[in-house]
């Protein structure tokens, strides 16, 4: 057996003084199966080490709230004791070094988080960030990830609901793959994975272990250079159809009084699942690991427990209930072994060939870890640019058709096509409206989803960023009808060695909890993911935000296509006109200073709420939060949504004209109104203190700035469309 | 009119499948891949999805599974069996139907929007379409390239045998309609008999106001 020692730790990605510590921890040195679990308890990805004492911050409570932040999946009411489960996770090392099973694995990971706690999963949603279009690497990253997430999600059967996907060089060495699930079930069914009764058997469910995934979260803890590639052993390999099977199989056994506790088998496999749930119900746990289910011989204890073979369940069962278990997972054909029995010795106890080859104090691994206050950086609002000289002469037309065609903002159905999103009969919203919405299955109601981030703002002024990002979310669920509930988040940054990078991370998650705060919107559940760097090149911050909202009514459910022509148009929220790191001023003239819109959250809060009223008293025919291009891209949208044409007036000089319509401003929606119904629209907002602009009309085919162009909303769907056709040619 | 589900390990439009079927008024159960037995029915459903994980070929191991024996048996006695998708693929798999599904032309897999010409609605699955009617139906596959000998397709058309082809919204059956590549825009088809049917299109899918419209459900209320 290779000699342990502090160089073979730093080989784990462990320092010298984390060795110390394990050594003070255990009374003497490790052998090396303990090394391996320390170092896999004890990496950045399992232990949050660098960021704990700042997730702790964020709020993470309303009424509505079940389940926070430490259980596999968030937990939320819906009401007639119906409960939602979700959370998103990253897999964007892996998917980086080998694209299709990366992201594969990344969708089969967080449906077992969900589906661990009871639920049966209904929707999918993602988010992807590749590098510049440009970039060697790229189009087989975005086709291996699109496909990777579709294998995954079509075989499986959950829909694929919603998402974005974007290109920035920033990602050209570290892209995002962030995958999140929501499920569904009934409130006294939720399963948690705190253990309980010594002497309850553990049982291991699914598939075989192998020698797959080794190190997996060892190496999204650390960046990436040019031998990143070498990597591959450490990616997983997945396999819907056995998940399929995993899924039906535990839901079938929920269905009993049998189990204590389950969790799932995710980052660093039996180790850091069994040592969860002992920690958690503070006891202590045996494991003869000569009883593990094999795919291949003479595995090691080292490798056995370090595998991050993918659809294996851990579950305490109550004693007694062995055989009734067993016969379900048989029926489903898969492995059922009774691994071992929980313990009050408060120690991680392997056995394998009859000898002890680890026994670890539980708490030395959990609440023991390291913890580290990082130095940091505070950034400050950066300083206003003037962008007159850049837009003086600027041609609307032009711009807005540049915006259209840009890879960010062109129609994405090239990606969602290759996602079953409809298979379970109850997506009521597909991919491309503000947020994706399921029917609650067999209920009047439904559930609003979607995931957003804005990394070049969240670049610009992590703070403001990551409030844009919380409030992004927020908007968008409003604007189907929803009331938003909670968020889960996935936060992407570099390396938190760094000051400057770990600046980002504590100004992001203080931005994050005032918009949480002030829109009574908590986090319950999310992840971590640092080290997203390349040769010490860090990506943008990128705090993807998931929100989750409540549509108590499915036919009041709102859409953003226009309905009918000779309809008012108008916008809702104050405009100033800011322009700097808008889709216009960073992705059209290459400018990429400056500051990113200001968010306003009483302004948020109130307009929101306002356009919640118009919808449910059915007032509006359409909505649409306004993000990316401003007023003039947001309307390109409506139109294009529905064949119909918008006849627009705005006055002023060119400049004025531009900053108007290609804004960033945040907190504003445009909308869709009959005549009948402006008088009592205006009167209301009048009354609650809301600044709206009519316009302009809708009209049948041609969209048109008044006194200034007309093009066929035919036109724009052809530019709209192209992108992703004529990239991925050949 | 009672119908048989089947569930394969894998199956992951089999609940879709029964909502639509007791929607109009069908009384359905579901049986599971291993059983033995084929409950008394009119009608077996080959839902969508991937069984057995698609592993090998598209529906060719379901199509060795036990119950398919009881299947094959039920159609030879001239009961009607529908493969949706993955079930037309087993069907193929277990040649009930003529012909093979492979891969779509652009090598990835489809999920939207698509409308199908009903050629033949003298069949126990479009009695209730007009003949020529465009109906729009949602597809979601990745083999689902419908390819056969010129002698095969000929035999197809002198019998009828083509039951949907993709078209525009007009009708026309053009290339650029064609999802897939599929030869002759096939969608759906008939064995010679007339019993067996299968189609790439989720009917399912397509049965529900709040979803993409009611044309699937003529199929169910054909069934009828």
């Amino acid at each position: 057996m290779q000699k342990v020692n502090q160089e073979l730790a730093i080989k784990h990605g462990l320092t010298a003084d984390e060795y110390n510590k394990i050594i003070e921890l255990m009374g003497r040195n490790p052998n090396l199966v303990e090394l391996g679990i320390f170092s896999a308890m004890w990496n950045e990805h399992c232990s949050y080490k660098s960021s704990r004492i700042w997730l702790q911050t964020l709020p993470t409570k309303n009424k509505y709230v079940i389940q926070g932040p430490g259980e596999n999946a968030g937990v939320v009411d819906f009401g007639d004791d119906d409960v939602v489960i979700f959370k998103i996770e990253s897999h964007n090392h892996p998917s980086y070094i080998e694209p299709y099973q990366g992201a594969a694995t990344g969708v089969g990971g967080i449906l077992r988080d969900v589906f661990t706690m009871g639920a049966r999963p209904v929707a999918n949603l993602n988010s992807i960030r590749f590098g510049s279009p440009n970039h060697k690497k790229t189009k087989y990253l975005l086709n291996g990830v699109v496909s990777g997430i579709g294998g995954y999600g079509n075989c499986i059967g959950v829909p694929t609901v919603g998402g974005e996907t974007e290109f920035d060089e920033c990602y050209n060495g570290n892209i995002l793959v962030n995958a999140m699930n929501i499920g569904v079930a009934k409130k006294d069914k939720v399963f948690y994975s705190i253990a309980s009764g010594v002497g309850n058997p553990v049982v291991y469910v699914g598939s075989k272990t192998g020698r797959d995934g080794i190190h997996g979260a060892t190496m999204a803890s650390t960046e990436f250079d040019e031998d990143s590639e070498s990597k591959k052993p450490t990616v997983q390999v997945g396999d819907p159809f056995t998940e399929k099977l995993l899924l039906e199989a535990c839901l079938e056994l929920m269905q009993k009084k049998s189990i204590v506790s389950i969790q799932d088998m995710g980052a660093a496999g039996l180790t850091s699942s069994s040592i969860e749930m002992a920690s958690k119900g503070d006891l202590g746990i045996k494991i003869n690991l000569n009883l593990i289910p094999c795919r291949e011989n003479n595995m090691t204890p080292y490798e056995i427990m370090l595998s991050e073979s993918q659809e294996r369940m851990l579950i305490v069962l109550k004693k007694g209930k062995e055989k009734e278990s067993r016969k379900i997972f048989e029926k489903w054909g898969l492995d059922f072994a009774i691994i071992g029995k929980l313990t009050n010795s408060k120690k991680l106890e392997l056995e394998f060939n009859k000898k002890n080859v680890c026994s670890i104090p539980i708490h030395s691994l959990g609440d023991n870890a390291p913890k580290y206050k990082r130095d940091f950086i505070t950034y400050s609002y950066p300083k206003i640019i003037n962008h007159d000289s850049d837009i003086e002469k600027l041609d609307i037309k032009n711009s807005l058709i540049k915006i259209l065609s840009h890879h960010n903002y062109s129609n994405k159905s090239w990606v969602w096509e290759q996602y079953d999103h409809m298979v379970m009969t109850d997506t009521i919203q597909k991919p491309g409206g503000d947020s994706a919405v399921v029917r609650y299955h067999g209920k009047n109601k439904g559930i609003a989803a979607t995931v957003d981030c804005v990394p070049r703002y969240c670049k610009a002024h992590p703070k403001s960023g990551a409030m844009q990002a919380v409030c992004e979310t927020w908007r968008n669920l409003i604007s189907v009808g929803a009331q938003p509930i909670a968020i889960t988040n996935c936060l992407n940054f570099g390396n938190p060695e760094k000051k400057e990078i770990m600046g980002q991370f504590v100004d992001s998650i203080n931005g994050m909890k005032e918009a949480c705060e002030a829109l009574n919107y908590p986090v319950i559940s999310g992840n971590v993911s640092l080290y997203n760097e390349t040769n010490g090149v860090a990506i943008y911050p990128t705090p993807t935000i998931g929100g989750v909202g409540l549509l108590k009514n499915i036919n009041n459910m709102m859409t953003f296509n226009f309905k009918n022509t000779e309809n008012i148009v108008a916008v809702v929220g104050e405009t100033s006109g800011h322009l700097s790191q808008s889709a216009l001023i960073y992705d059209i003239i290459g400018d990429k200073e400056g500051p990113p819109p200001q968010v306003n959250l009483k302004e948020e809060k109130k307009n929101g709420l306002f356009i919640s009223d118009l919808i449910k008293e059915k007032l509006v025919n359409a909505v649409h939060d306004i993000s990316h291009g401003g007023i003039i891209v947001t309307l390109a949208e409506m139109c294009m949504a529905s064949n119909i044409g918008a006849k627009i007036k705005v006055s002023g000089s060119n400049s004025d004209k531009i900053k108007y319509l290609f804004a960033e401003d945040q907190a504003r929606y445009l909308i869709e109104i009959s005549q009948k119904n402006l008088e009592i629209i205006k009167k209301i907002a009048n009354s609650k203190n809301i600044k709206i602009d009519i316009i302009g009309k809708t009209q049948s085919e041609i969209f048109e700035v008044e006194n200034d162009f007309k093009v066929s909303v035919k036109e724009l769907k052809t530019k709209n469309e192209s992108w992703f056709k004529n990239y991925n040619k050949n | 009119m009672k119908a048989s589900v089947i569930v394969f390990p894998g199956s992951n439009c089999d609940r879709d499948v029964r909502i639509s079927l007791e929607k109009f008024g069908i009384k359905t159960s579901m049986v599971w891949h291993a059983d033995v037995k084929l409950p008394k029915s009119d009608l077996v459903v080959l839902p969508g999805g991937f069984s057995y994980g698609d592993y090998l070929r598209c529906g060719s191991i379901a199509s060795k599974s036990r119950i398919m024996k009881e299947v094959i048996a039920h159609s030879k006695k001239g009961g009607s069996v529908m493969g949706i998708c993955n079930g037309f693929q087993i069907l193929v798999e277990s040649q009930l139907l003529p012909g093979v599904l492979i891969k779509n032309i652009n090598l990835k897999f489809i999920c939207k929007n698509i409308t199908v010409k009903v050629i033949n609605n003298k069949t126990n699955f479009t009695s209730k379409i007009s003949r020529n009617s465009v109906l729009e139906i949602p597809i979601a596959h990745n083999e689902g390239n419908y390819f056969a000998s010129k002698n095969l397709i000929d035999e197809l058309e002198d019998n009828n045998q083509i039951i949907l082809q993709y078209c525009d919204a007009a009708g026309n059956i053009t290339e650029q309609s064609n999802p897939n590549g599929s030869i002759k825009n096939i969608a759906g088809i008939v064995n010679k008999k007339g019993n067996v049917f299968g189609l790439m299109p989720h009917p399912e899918r397509a049965s529900d106001e709040l979803l993409s419209g009611m044309d699937g459900s003529l199929i169910f209320k054909s069934l009828k």
